[in-house]
């Protein structure tokens, strides 16, 4: 399974970020989104990947771009999760079925069960920029992701394929 | 095989270092001093400048998550002043060594216990120029690929082993071994 390219239009999807609200990718059409693809909710230290990009949202808003976790974990672990560690932008729970949306995207781990740690850039058109698989057990870290968005800073026209 | 990351901002005389500056190796820590992590590394790079003596230059930059952390931007402002004194790492260590105590209100006994003008610390904790560096280190470390705390840089390339005494010796012994003495 690898990872879809950038050019090709991001999958939509629709799932479930609070035990009452859904999310779709099509809500966020005319921003650019990142999508970060990781394993599991409760990784053991205070300054993982998702506490880093919460930590970044100022320089995110300056490309009005929307960061959107997504793991296989359900509605309540990530509102825990979420509070626990007081992030700033929606966890979608890819549950049911299990991973269908990593699956789109390229980015399932079969064998566990769990997505792999991944990262899309996808600009205001719904386009796939960047994509990027971090190697197990590395955190990809955000100059990738702040590398991809700034050919889309506002004012900039982005070029269509 | 990928490579890892790498400092985008050399280690400059802007920079608070320990260690000889023509050292072999050059450790560069982004951190944050109410990250447990780092806390726990502390003792480690201590061990590991015991260890390697003159071979190694240390670093440290400022990498507050201040969403996560209170009181890791008031410690890093702190550090900062006491900078001013010219007693950057007496604080640097005492906020690591007291980590289990850091709040605000005990920032000025600190400051007072390693000898700082406290009017002086008072006023320079609130300057413009304090937080200015902060966010330099910061914007320095997010294009550099730090992705946490402590992310160290091991002759300017990321370390992605284990934060451990041991992982790191080899990784700082390993990068010795290419250096031509």
């Amino acid at each position: 399974m690898t990872a879809l390219k950038p050019g090709v239009q991001a999958p939509d999807f629709s799932l479930s970020a609070t035990p009452d609200q859904k999310v779709s990718l099509a809500d966020f059409r005319g921003q650019p989104v990142v999508l970060v693809f990781y394993p599991a909710d409760w990784s053991p230290v205070c300054s993982d990947q998702l506490a880093l990009y919460n930590e970044l949202k100022p320089e995110f808003s300056e490309f009005e771009a929307q960061i959107i976790g997504i793991s296989v974990d359900g509605v309540w672990c990530h509102l825990a999760f979420s509070q626990k560690r007081k992030l700033q932008f929606p966890l979608l729970a890819d549950f049911e079925p299990k991973g269908a949306v990593a699956r789109q995207y390229g980015v399932y781990r079969e064998k566990d069960g769990e997505s792999e740690r991944a990262l899309f850039v996808i600009d205001a058109e719904g386009v796939i920029r960047w994509s990027y698989v971090s190697p197990l057990g590395i955190n990809p870290g955000a100059d990738g992701i702040l590398k991809a968005l700034e050919p889309m800073a506002k004012g900039k026209k982005t070029v269509s394929d | 095989m990928e490579k890892s990351a790498a400092l985008t901002q050399p280690v400059s005389a802007r920079d608070y270092t320990e260690g000889p500056a023509d050292a072999p190796l050059t450790l560069v820590e982004y951190g944050d001093y109410q990250c447990p992590y780092c806390g726990a590394a502390y003792p480690v790079v201590k061990h590991l400048q015991k260890t390697l003596g003159k071979k190694l230059r240390f670093v440290f930059r400022n990498f507050p998550l201040t969403q996560a952390h209170p009181y890791a931007l008031i410690a890093a402002e702190a550090a900062e002043a006491a900078a001013l004194q010219d007693k950057f790492w007496q604080m640097h260590d005492l906020l690591f060594e007291q980590q289990a105590f850091l709040e605000p209100d005990i920032i000025p006994l600190w400051a007072k216990r390693i000898g700082l003008d406290l009017e002086k610390f008072g006023s320079d904790i609130k300057q413009v120029v304090v937080d200015k560096r902060i966010m330099e280190d910061r914007q320095s470390g997010i294009r550099s690929g730090v992705n946490g705390t402590p992310t160290f840089f091991i002759n300017g390339t990321r370390y992605d082993g284990s934060p451990n005494y041991d992982s790191l010796l080899a990784a700082l012994k390993s990068e010795l071994e290419l250096r031509p003495v």
